[in-house]
């Protein structure tokens, strides 16, 4: 519309571009997450995620040893530091590149490839960038010689931190909590909603309006309410901290949500077809089985997504209702507590837990977005 | 028993005995109490059509009432005895609470958060929503900002930690600082004031997709003869934007902003994970979290000032209900 009687938008490629800069934005951060969740322990503390795809420059060290050979007059020990079966899985074969060596741990990047340095027994020591050393002494030289050197690796993608997250870390243990928490909290509160918010559109009965506001206030009680007094409730009916205790706390906070939004689609189905249905002599409980449940199932599938992704992703509830041994850990607890505390600086293993800790939501948000948006739709836009 | 296998075994109950009660209870009615034969068929026939919303009902009224009903009072009351729940102290948590530095800050960061991240969320939503609107390529756009919608807020804390890391190789902030000025990395968690609008900005780009989706819809919703007459009298692209369309959405504008608003008060997530509330950014709600199972009558009087908090919002909420049911 913005460009009719033939009059062209000027401003369709700064739409263009800012749109591509909000995307970038928004995209970005994940899109690290994900890289960094991938990328080999050392080389992500060496170097930013946006710099995977490129070769990273590395500290190694390795001992020169061996027969040395006496060549007019001095005793040359030669080889290739890249030899050492303990790099050869680092650089592969011939991947590697010298940039630096020295013989001191406290400054691997002394001297620059293929210069020559001395070592603290007087001998001469030359690293070529291609790994190639000589160390030249006066006389003949006894155990090794420890050389420090810096080298371009190859990036390195790796399944180590996804191995080590999901088999060392007690996440494979969360995960399944979060889907026990998640799966009984999401599927029972749908059906009580439902019957509930076909009552609320449908029947007539005195306190009607009023019961809708009252649903429609309860949206918005802040769940910090409910903590204390609900605890107490558990733990003197002998629930206590337990996933019990957790599937009921959930369905009744979803509740307001379900009724409401389920409400607010029956209301807009054809009155016609409900009336008829009613002549022709069916009960209320027919009504809803047989035409309104099954007519209603796109709200169905958006609250199921709603109380999915609220329940999957929430930290506040679980804390609270369930017990803090390590066996009921929950992953948004196992991240936000164990691994944010003790493992603040393993970034590999962080970025790697909270992927898998998001990857099946996002998975049922991009299958199941067209829902989503219905469901926020039949919500808010009258 | 492994607490997965309860987990089915829970769903077969919880599911069974919702379809029991429903059938059985409507049975009983139609069948037993008023049963719809008889000389007074008639009579009961109406009588069992009354009960019937009760029946339907009651299994949401008992959660609700149990879960968020009686809180609301049972909080309060709690809040007006001491620690231990013995002795009551009147509004004593409340005088402790208004007399503590941290709760002033807690509860000023809360308002900034209040202000900023509703402002922030609305305000990009819409101009994602009417960018993205006659786009070839609007609707990835709109699903790929969209997308933060599902991460958790632990998630997202998570995935924002590594923007923010001092450590240069890790966070792109401080990398992008040394590579444009050549500066030192700065901790922007620990610039005071301002490392509140970084939390905050953590919340405005999970929240922007929510927006941009309603009021993407509400957009389209907009006649387009009114566009179309403005257009011929000659608006440019801005006040077509800013002076028709903005105005035709203010209601959807509105409850877009209070949702936010709500949400925004029950967020203790993302502080819980990036500061722990130190360096000064701490909010109500986790600040909140600091007295769970420590000091249960404070805890109540801080989550009660957030009641008192959304109030507002609520009682709008409502008679907006009451308004649409008219």
């Amino acid at each position: 519309m913005d460009n009719i009687a033939g009059k062209k938008s000027s401003l369709s490629i700064a739409t263009h571009l800012s749109v591509l800069a909000l995307v970038l934005i928004w995209l970005i951060p994940t899109v690290g997450l994900l890289v960094s969740s991938f990328r080999d322990r050392d080389q992500i503390s060496a170097s930013g995620w946006w710099q995977a795809p490129f070769s990273v420059e590395l500290t190694f060290r390795t001992a020169a040893g061996g027969d040395a050979a006496q060549i007019d007059g001095d005793w040359v020990l030669s080889g290739n530091i890249f030899d050492d079966p303990e790099l050869q899985e680092t650089f592969g074969s011939g991947a590697g590149q010298v940039t630096a060596f020295s013989v001191s741990a406290f400054d691997p990047r002394a001297a620059v490839a293929g210069t020559e340095i001395e070592t603290r027994d007087g001998a001469m020591l030359t690293v070529n960038p291609d790994g190639t050393y000589r160390l030249v002494s006066a006389e003949e030289p006894s155990g090794t010689q420890r050389i420090y050197f810096a080298a371009k690796t190859p990036p390195q993608f790796t399944l180590a931190n996804y191995r080590q997250v999901l088999t060392a870390d007690n996440m494979d243990r969360a995960f399944i909590n979060t889907m026990t928490v998640t799966i009984p909290a999401t599927i029972i509160p749908i059906l009580i909603a439902a019957f509930a918010a076909y009552a609320l559109a449908w029947m007539d009965f005195p306190g009607r309006g009023w019961l809708i506001a009252a649903v429609v206030g309860l949206l918005v009680v802040p769940l910090q309410l409910a903590l204390v007094p609900m605890l107490n409730f558990h733990n003197s009916i002998g629930v206590g901290q337990s996933f019990l205790g957790i599937w009921f706390a959930h369905t009744a906070f979803g509740m307001p949500l379900a009724v409401y939004l389920l409400r607010n689609y029956m209301v807009g189905l054809p009155r016609d077809i409900i009336e008829s249905a009613k002549v022709d002599g069916a009960t209320d409980f027919q009504v809803f089985t047989k035409i309104v449940l099954p007519l209603s199932l796109p709200a169905l599938a958006a609250f199921s997504i709603f109380q999915f992704l609220w329940t999957w992703n929430d930290l506040l509830v679980a804390k609270v209702f369930l017990p803090s041994s390590d066996d009921a850990k929950v992953m948004t607890v196992k991240i936000a507590d164990d691994l944010l505390g003790s493992r603040g600086g393993d970034w590999g293993i962080l970025a790697t837990a909270a992927f898998v800790s998001i990857a099946v939501p996002l998975v049922v948000f991009f299958t199941m977005q067209r829902f989503l948006v219905r469901g926020l739709l039949a919500g808010s836009v009258k | 028993m492994h607490p997965f296998l309860s987990g089915i075994v829970t769903i077969l109950i919880g599911v069974g005995g919702c379809v029991a009660y429903f059938y059985f209870s409507n049975l009983v009615l139609d069948k037993v109490i008023f049963p719809a034969q008889g000389p007074r068929a008639g009579h009961n026939i109406n009588r069992a059509n009354q009960w019937r919303p009760w029946l339907f009902l009651f299994p949401a009224i008992f959660v609700l009432g149990l879960y968020l009903v009686y809180p609301v009072v049972g909080s309060f009351l709690r809040s007006l005895y001491n620690r231990a729940g013995d002795e009551f102290i009147g509004l004593g948590n409340y005088a402790t609470l208004f007399g503590s530095e941290a709760f002033r800050q807690a509860f000023l960061n809360n308002l900034l958060w209040v202000i900023f991240v509703p402002a922030a969320a609305t305000f990009f939503g819409l101009i994602a929503a009417q960018l993205t609107d006659r786009l070839s390529w609007g609707n990835i756009a709109k699903s790929l900002i969209f997308m933060p919608m599902a991460i958790s807020f632990v998630g997202a804390s998570l995935i924002w930690k590594f923007v923010y890391a001092v450590d240069g190789d890790i966070g792109l902030i401080n990398a992008i600082r040394a590579a444009l000025f050549g500066s030192e990395p700065v901790d922007v968690l620990q610039i005071p004031f301002w490392n509140n609008f970084f939390l905050m900005f953590i919340l405005v780009w999970i929240q922007t997709g929510f927006c941009m989706v309603i009021l993407s819809a509400a957009l389209r919703g907009i006649p387009e003869e009114t566009v179309e007459a403005a257009i011929i009298d000659g608006a440019n692209p801005f006040q077509v934007f800013f002076k028709i369309k903005v105005p035709q959405i203010m209601p959807t504008i509105v409850v877009v902003w209070t949702t936010v608003t709500v949400l925004v008060l029950k967020v203790f997530d993302i502080v819980y994970a990036m500061t722990g509330g130190n360096f000064g950014t701490e909010i109500l709600p986790s600040y909140m979290m600091s007295f769970m199972f420590r000091d249960d009558g404070r805890a109540t009087a801080v989550a009660f000032v957030i009641m008192v908090v959304v109030l507002p919002v609520m009682v709008w909420n409502i008679v907006q209900a009451r308004r649409e049911m008219r």
